[in-house]
């Protein structure tokens, strides 16, 4: 079948201000989005400029605006999109460095922000530290992050206050808070109560509707918001 | 150019080099930097889903010689049995670190990491699978990345990410060669930094982009074999190209042996079990070289699935839904968004995917990278860990769960070593135009105007790859091949690129990509010409056997010029365990 591909195109070398660029191609029903965007550029414009590696939704390189959602380019595949004309346009909230590539400083410093690591200074036990499947269970969705920034660049909060720590941070930092071997809870709850976390969450769910991992993220920012209600921090 | 000084240079930011860097940061006395062509977590280790072998016996009796054995004999004897014993110990103190760093495996009944079984892995030395791969659901990989990842900001690691290496700061010596740092390109820029370092540590992953159906990330390029290869040092072992069995048909992305670990069946058109035939001891649970090669023979035989023939179904059906939902989330995801297929109630469409590259820049026990045939002539200053490295662990076939095993202890015996090199070196001096190889190799290929086309000659590669030089191979096949390439070479000098853009070129990153590429793809053909024997995964159609008289040694070659290599040899490290005639 062919389909429209109109991409929102800037290189910062050579355009005053970012353009849409259509595209007319023969693709498939099972064509990755992700595969459509290779076709263009291998043979019809070398020059469009995308991150990508894994192509099956893994590392999370290829989060960008398709249809006017946040998707993985890998994880959609034209069957999925309902019809022939599709928009690409880099996530919103990032400054785009070229075509739709963003700069993704500030999402990994707010990703820092939050203690995103194990924090246990007791003696390591001689073998594993023992853990409940139930335990276990409690965190699980929020370790299937792969920081690929589809949610917090959704955020409606995020796009008006960059100051926000954004949905993903507070996932990575759930993965710990909900995990009964760390001792770094309080100090990341601490952290979420400031006017930079979770109380800026609106409970849009475009986080939860965005994520290529299906991570219930307005859930898990709420159990957050309900640790540092019933906590002392 | 920008000229940056470190004590250690890590490339590469997947499981062996987060290692790596976490080790030579704790063990070196000065300043430790890793640079990355993506995003540290965008590395392919996260990609890895189904475990990490270690002998904990949490479910099963299990020991190391267990352990050890299993990885021998599935690396056909080519393992080095010194490298197999160290891992075996070694890897299981590893697993137990990576869960006190906080990596959350899934859990036992009574609290203690899972294990499952896989391929290849037995117990009292082949009688029945056991369970021995330590998981975290269908994503240990990932977990094993995010969590060095998080420990590399608790220990404020210095990254440069979205930085190519394009060349290796390398003199030669009168009695050898010296590492002093690489010399990179920053994507974001275009610019050319030159790393000036007293030890450099390669774990830049592997080079499946040769092949068309592959695993593996569009990353995954063979950047620094190919860099290495280039610069003198022999690629060891690099016929020996790992298919796994079980790739999403067409697509090539990995579902885990852990299904078949978990008890999935692969199946051919009449519904019948046809591993029962080839492995009748571990059937579904055998080595990936013998799986691959079986399907390929049903497929051949007329008894592949559909309406081509050309696929073998993976079956879960008879397994509880529960128990895929919760151990084998991903697989079922990716088998749903991609083939539209429902595993609980249909089976899956599978091919063998090209996954994994046993061979590799050569390296002693503690990674310090050779450019002779034994394993005194090292390169001063230069390490390699990880599916970059063959060092040789995996010899001619890696049991499934060893790569992961491989980069955290690997990772770290190389880390450590280049940590103490660099703390008993001195910065030596470099010379003013070190950067002129990358800075030319750039600009010749940023204004590259030919007429010939890099997704096509790539395409080209990728498709003669897979039908001349994958999982069968004959003397015609790999000698047409041989021919192949050199053509391509040939035009790969007159491509043409169109985006002249100093920022974020990925236009002119894929065509370097591919120069690397062909150059993985030149190694492993003139190699695999060369082993007159079948062995591990590398299956030769006009030499069935493995010949031990002439072949029970490593293979290292070394390119002469672009299309032309001479193939040397290296002796393998044998031991305890007598190499015997490998069945399942």
């Amino acid at each position: 079948m062919q389909a429209v591909f109109k991409i929102h195109r800037f290189n910062p070398e050579k355009d005053k201000k970012p353009y849409w660029a259509e595209y007319t191609l023969e693709v498939d029903a099972k064509d990755r989005v992700l595969d459509v965007l290779h076709k263009i550029k291998w043979e019809i414009d070398g020059s469009l400029s995308f991150r990508r590696s894994c192509a099956h939704g893994i590392c999370g390189s290829d989060a960008m605006l398709i249809n006017g959602k946040n998707r993985l380019a890998c994880k959609v595949l034209m069957m999925d999109l309902g019809g022939n004309t599709v928009t690409v346009e880099p996530i919103r909230g990032l400054s785009v460095e070229k075509d739709l590539i963003v700069d993704m400083t500030p999402f990994f410093e707010s990703y820092e922000a939050v203690m995103p690591f194990f924090i246990n200074d007791d003696a390591m036990p001689a073998r594993e530290h023992l853990q409940s499947p139930e335990d276990r269970e409690i965190y699980d969705a929020s370790t299937k992050c792969i920081l690929c920034a589809c949610c917090t660049t959704s955020c409606p909060i995020f796009w008006v206050n960059g100051s926000y720590l954004g949905p993903a941070a507070i996932v990575q930092a759930h993965r710990f808070i909900f995990d009964s071997r760390d001792k770094g809870g309080a100090a990341r709850l601490a952290m979420l109560n400031q006017n930079t976390g979770v109380w800026r969450c609106r409970t849009a769910y475009n986080c939860t509707e965005a994520c290529p991992r299906d991570i219930p993220i307005t859930d898990v920012i709420g159990q957050v918001k309900r640790a540092i209600l019933y906590s002392n921090t | 150019m920008q000229v940056h000084k470190y004590d250690v240079i890590v490339v590469g930011a997947g499981g062996s080099g987060l290692m790596a860097a976490l080790y030579a940061k704790q063990n070196a006395q000065g300043t430790v930097a890793v640079i990355s062509k993506l995003y540290p977590t965008r590395s392919h280790t996260g990609a890895a889903q189904g475990g990490v072998g270690a002998a904990l016996g949490n479910v099963d009796e299990d020991h190391w010689e267990w352990h050890m054995f299993d990885t021998i004999k599935g690396g056909d004897y080519l393992t080095d049995q010194d490298a197999a014993e160290i891992f075996a110990k070694d890897v299981i103190e590893a697993v137990l670190e990576l869960e006190h760093m906080g990596l959350p495996f899934s859990r036992l009944p009574n609290g203690k990491i899972a294990q499952r079984r896989f391929g290849g892995h037995t117990r009292e030395f082949g009688k029945a699978p056991v369970h021995r791969a330590c998981y975290a659901a269908d994503r240990t990989g990932h977990m094993i990345l995010q969590t060095l990842y998080q420990q590399s900001i608790k220990h404020g690691v210095t990254f440069y990410n979205e930085y190519v290496v394009l060349d290796l700061i390398l003199d030669d010596d009168i009695d050898g060669k010296t590492c002093k740092g690489v010399v990179a390109y920053e994507l974001a820029t275009g610019e050319i930094h030159t790393f000036h370092a007293k030890s450099v540590v390669l774990a830049s992953g592997g080079n499946g982009r040769m092949f068309k159906v592959t695993s593996n990330a569009h990353a995954l390029t063979g950047d620094l074999t190919s860099i290495a290869y280039r610069r003198g040092i022999p690629l060891e072992d690099m016929e020996f190209y790992q298919f796994h069995p079980t790739g999403l048909y067409k697509l090539g992305v990995l579902l885990t042996e852990g299904v078949r670990g978990e008890g999935g069946i692969l199946r051919n058109a009449s519904g019948e079990r046809f591993m029962e035939r080839y492995a009748p001891t571990i059937k579904d649970l055998a080595p990936r070289d013998i799986v691959s090669r079986s399907m390929y023979f049903e497929i051949r035989e007329g008894r592949g699935c559909g309406p081509n023939k050309d696929y073998i179904h993976l079956d879960v059906t008879h397994i509880d839904p529960k128990i895929l939902e919760e151990r084998l989330p991903d697989i079922m995801d990716f088998s749903r968004t991609y083939l539209r297929v429902e595993p609980t109630k249909e089976p899956v469409p599978i091919q063998p995917t090209a996954h994994y590259t046993m061979g590799g820049i050569p390296t002693t026990l503690n990674g310090e990278v050779i450019w002779g045939t034994t394993n005194e002539q090292k390169v001063r200053g230069l390490y390699a860990a990880g599916e970059v490295a063959c060092v040789s662990l995996h010899g001619a076939n890696r049991l499934g769960t060893n790569s992961l095993g491989d980069l955290i202890v690997f990772g770290r015996r190389a880390g450590v070593a280049a940590a103490k090199y660099a703390n008993t070196a001195t910065l030596e001096p470099i010379a003013e135009n070190t950067d002129a190889r990358a800075t030319d190799l750039v600009s010749r290929i940023r204004n590259a105007s030919g007429k010939e086309s890099v997704a096509k000659i790539r395409l080209e590669m990728q498709q003669s790859m897979q039908d001349n030089a994958s999982v069968f191979r004959t003397e015609e096949t790999l000698s047409t091949q041989v021919e192949i390439l050199r053509g391509l070479i040939a035009r790969y000098q007159n491509i043409g690129i169109s985006d002249r853009s100093e920022k974020f070129n990925t236009e002119l990153l894929e065509a370097i990509e591919l120069g690397f590429l062909l150059d993985n793809a030149e190694a492993l053909v003139h190699s695999a010409l060369n082993r007159r024997e079948s062995r591990g995964a590398h299956a030769r159609e006009d030499f069935n056997e493995r010949n031990d008289t002439e072949f029970l040694k490593h293979t290292m070659c070394y390119q002469l010029e672009p299309g032309k290599t001479e193939i040397k040899w290296k002796d393998v490290v044998l031991g305890k365990y007598e190499p015997k005639p490998r069945t399942y």
